[in-house]
């Protein structure tokens, strides 16, 4: 009796040793997995968006004039603006990150509540283009592709800017919630952010300069 | 007394709500996060789907006994074989290869205690139940009837409501699939025990691997075709319409894209169970690992760039017909090497013709016949003749029955002394086998004489020469169907009243048969150390330590 206890026991001291180098459960100490589990997500959207920029690129190459004939000019100025906006907000959230690598909430607030107000900008700035656009999205098929792929990248940004507002939220719950050795959520909305830009990057030579 | 104190702090941290405790049958039915119980949840759900598009199956088969319509009208005949092609793949095979069997063992053969990201998973599970029941309840409205590939514009045309179901169930499922995709690369990549490097893993790990990549690369153009389908069905745009400028070839290739890797996606986690399956039943070491493991994703990335041999007949310049050939064909190579490497694993072993062994022998058998007529569909010329004919859907269920469902009978019977800690009865597993292999083989082999001859598919009437074969498939599927009862009532039965099954049953060497029948709930008491390779049957000790050291 005695000699399995002490078996268990030590039994026990191995599994807990070994749990700590070997497994994570996505707890606060293993945010590697949790970074790497992002990037295969954003393997698969990125996926997405090669397939509809391929499916756009096909139907502008088997068109005879692209965009069909009709179709009205698209207006530089304002996409260029929010171009302009989203991309200099790449580099807003990177303040957050150093800041949090430094310890810094304050900063981290301060740097995520820019950007997440660049991203409303941005995304006021698309509805406003939309409502002042002279096509629809049934108007032809550049005017539906048009529509369906900024809709959808315009999506993205919206999960964008709600997760900095998660991270702000909960920043603002309780001040050590993000520290410079814990702070998986910040990364995750600065890699998303990064990524939601160069899909945008992207579909604007695509749409507005090719 | 003292055992129960002393319970590792870390082990309570990571199940809160259990703790070490007993797995709970209302455990089955709850948002649960252990991944073997996840596992069994898909089993279990896959096979119900299983057994409902087995019952359309049986229902167009019936209706194929007679030339003419007469047991249902045509439309109907449609939305039977549109959801008995839905179901039985998104539905049966990819959650039972990819959800059951990869959620099941992957932690336990690579001596983890959960996957990655265990509520993800069983948020990737419980997306599946809704979409088979929107599929399933499709049918009050109308269902689908524009074939799983629903091509537009035939698809636009043929109700909206049942369409949009349609639409809306696979994007669930597809959503499922890749979110366990996700959790299935990062658990194998980054969780194994630190004494298992790449070269050391089981097959089947290396089987999901590639199988999850191309989940992550497939599976979202698929989602792309579908959301472009959806605005087309609902909000009017054109974009696969080609009254309004729109281009429905472009929706092939989308479909394609993503539906041609599915293929390998379904039949990919079984290669990497016959390659358990067969060291392990014939005592001897897997020939060729590290063939079998590369292949594996040579097939992944091969897999990716063949999909326009099913558009050959769609106006695909000659091109491109031409390189989608040379590709199609080449695939046959990193296939053959696995056959190959399973018959050399075979050769002169001590084989022990049991339920798993048997699937796994009657899986090597037809998938080779389906994999063969895959080779003959790639010629152009041969495919254009035989192009939706009898002779595609006899290849199809060759490679889908014939490799998959076999496939996962091999797994069940394999496992299933591991997972219900239970034996099933030998003696109704082996003539379950029998019944399936005569069954299925009496049901698809004439399709392709069928299929030669000149008979549509997807054609609710025929021309009555072909009355004679048709009801000899007839027949064959309603073996097929009686098949399935030695297997409910001998999974079921030895489940409650079965012998006790011992942790090892089959003397394997790979870490799910270290642990107890069925494991504990975090896996390992003790997580295992990597001793001997995970084939080395039938090898001396010196060589295993030989082995390890190198």
């Amino acid at each position: 009796m005695q000699g399995s206890i002490d078996n268990k026991n030590q039994s026990i001291q191995i599994s807990g040793t070994a749990e700590s180098v070997a497994v994570a459960h996505g707890h606060e100490e293993h945010p590697d997995l949790r970074i790497f589990g992002l990037f295969m997500f954003l393997v698969a959207e990125s996926a997405l968006f090669i397939g509809l920029f391929v499916a756009y690129l096909t139907f502008r190459a088997v068109a005879p004039v692209w965009p069909p004939e009709g179709t009205p000019k698209l207006e530089l100025l304002l996409p260029g603006i929010n171009t302009v906006i989203l991309i200099s907000s790449s580099l807003v959230i990177h303040q957050a990150d150093s800041a949090i690598k430094k310890n810094d909430v304050a900063g981290l607030r301060k740097w995520f509540g820019i950007t997440a107000l660049m991203g409303v900008v941005f995304l006021c700035g698309q509805v406003y283009e939309y409502m002042h656009l002279e096509f629809g999205l049934r108007t032809n098929l550049f005017a539906s592709t048009f529509y369906v792929l900024t809709g959808f990248h315009g999506l993205h940004v919206l999960v964008g800017v709600m997760l900095m507002l998660a991270v702000l939220w909960r920043s603002i719950k309780s001040a050590d919630h993000y520290s410079s050795t814990s702070h998986f959520g910040v990364e995750a909305a600065e890699i998303y952010w990064h990524f939601v830009d160069v899909i945008w990057i992207i579909l604007f030579i695509l749409l507005y300069l090719l | 007394m003292t055992a129960n104190i002393s319970l590792p702090p870390v082990a309570e941290q990571s199940s809160p709500s259990h703790g070490h405790g007993e797995r709970r049958w209302q455990d089955y039915f709850t948002f649960n996060t252990d991944h073997k119980v996840i596992g069994i949840q898909y089993m279990v759900m896959s096979f119900f789907f299983y057994l409902v598009g087995g019952l359309l199956a049986e229902g167009i088969r019936t209706e194929l006994a007679t030339p003419d319509p007469d047991l249902v009208d045509p439309a109907l005949y449609n939305s039977m074989f549109t959801m008995h092609a839905t179901i039985m793949i998104f539905l049966w095979i990819v959650p039972a290869g990819t959800g059951a069997f990869a959620n099941y063992l992957i932690p336990l053969m690579i001596g983890a205690r959960d996957m990655a990201f265990p509520k993800l998973n069983a948020v990737a599970f419980w997306m599946l139940p809704p979409a088979g029941v929107m599929l399933i309840g499709s049918f009050y409205f109308g269902t689908a009837q524009a074939g799983w590939t629903s091509y537009p514009p035939l698809s636009l045309t043929t109700g909206k409501v049942g369409e949009a179901i349609w639409i809306f169930s696979l994007l669930l499922g597809g959503t499922s699939s890749i979110l366990g995709g996700i959790n299935f690369m990062t658990t194998i990549l980054k969780m194994r025990v630190p004494s298992m490097g790449m070269m050391q893993m089981p097959l089947f790990c290396w089987a999901m691997i590639a199988t999850s990549a191309l989940i992550l690369i497939a599976t979202p153009i698929l989602a792309g075709a579908l959301i472009l389908l959806s605005f087309d069905l609902l909000a009017g745009t054109a974009f696969f319409n080609p009254t309004g400028g729109g281009h429905p070839v472009v929706y092939q290739h989308m479909f394609w894209f993503y539906s041609h890797p599915a293929v390998y996606i379904m039949v990919l986690p079984f290669f990497g169970i016959i390659s358990e399956v067969i060291p392990i039943h014939s005592r001897k070491p897997i020939f060729g690992y590290g063939a079998i493991a590369y292949s594996s994703l040579a097939i992944s990335f091969l897999g990716l760039i063949v999909w326009a041999h099913h558009m050959f007949t769609s106006g695909t310049p000659a091109w491109l017909r031409m390189f989608f050939m040379i590709t199609t064909m080449i695939i046959a190579v990193p296939t053959g090497i696995k056959v190959f490497g399973w018959l050399a694993t075979m050769w002169g072993g001590k084989i022990s013709l049991n339920s798993p062994m048997l699937f796994a022998m009657g899986f090597l058998s037809t998938f080779v016949v389906g994999g063969i007529s895959g080779v003959m569909l790639a010629a152009v010329p041969f495919d254009i003749h035989v192009h939706d004919t009898y002779f595609v859907v006899a290849h199809l269920h060759y490679v889908l029955f014939g490799g998959s469902v076999f496939g996962i009978f091999t797994g069940i019977y394999h496992w299933y002394p591991k997972a219900i800690g239970r034996m099933y009865s030998e003696f109704w597993g082996r003539v379950h086998f029998v019944m399936t292999f005569v069954g299925f083989n009496v049901t698809f082999l004439p399709m392709h004489i069928l299929g030669l001859q000149g008979m549509p598919r997807r054609i609710a009437m025929y021309a009555p020469e072909f009355q004679t074969l048709n009801q000899v498939c007839t027949w064959g599927s309603y073996l097929l169907a009686v098949s399935t009862v030695p297997f409910l009532v001998n999974a079921l039965w030895c489940w409650f009243k079965g012998e006790k099954a011992p942790d090892n049953p089959w003397n394997a060497l790979t870490f799910e048969w270290m642990t107890s029948s069925p494991p504990e709930i975090e896996n390992f008491e003790v997580l295992p150390v990597l001793t001997t390779g995970p084939y080395d049957y039938g090898v001396e000790e010196e060589e295993h330590l030989a082995t390890i050291a190198s």
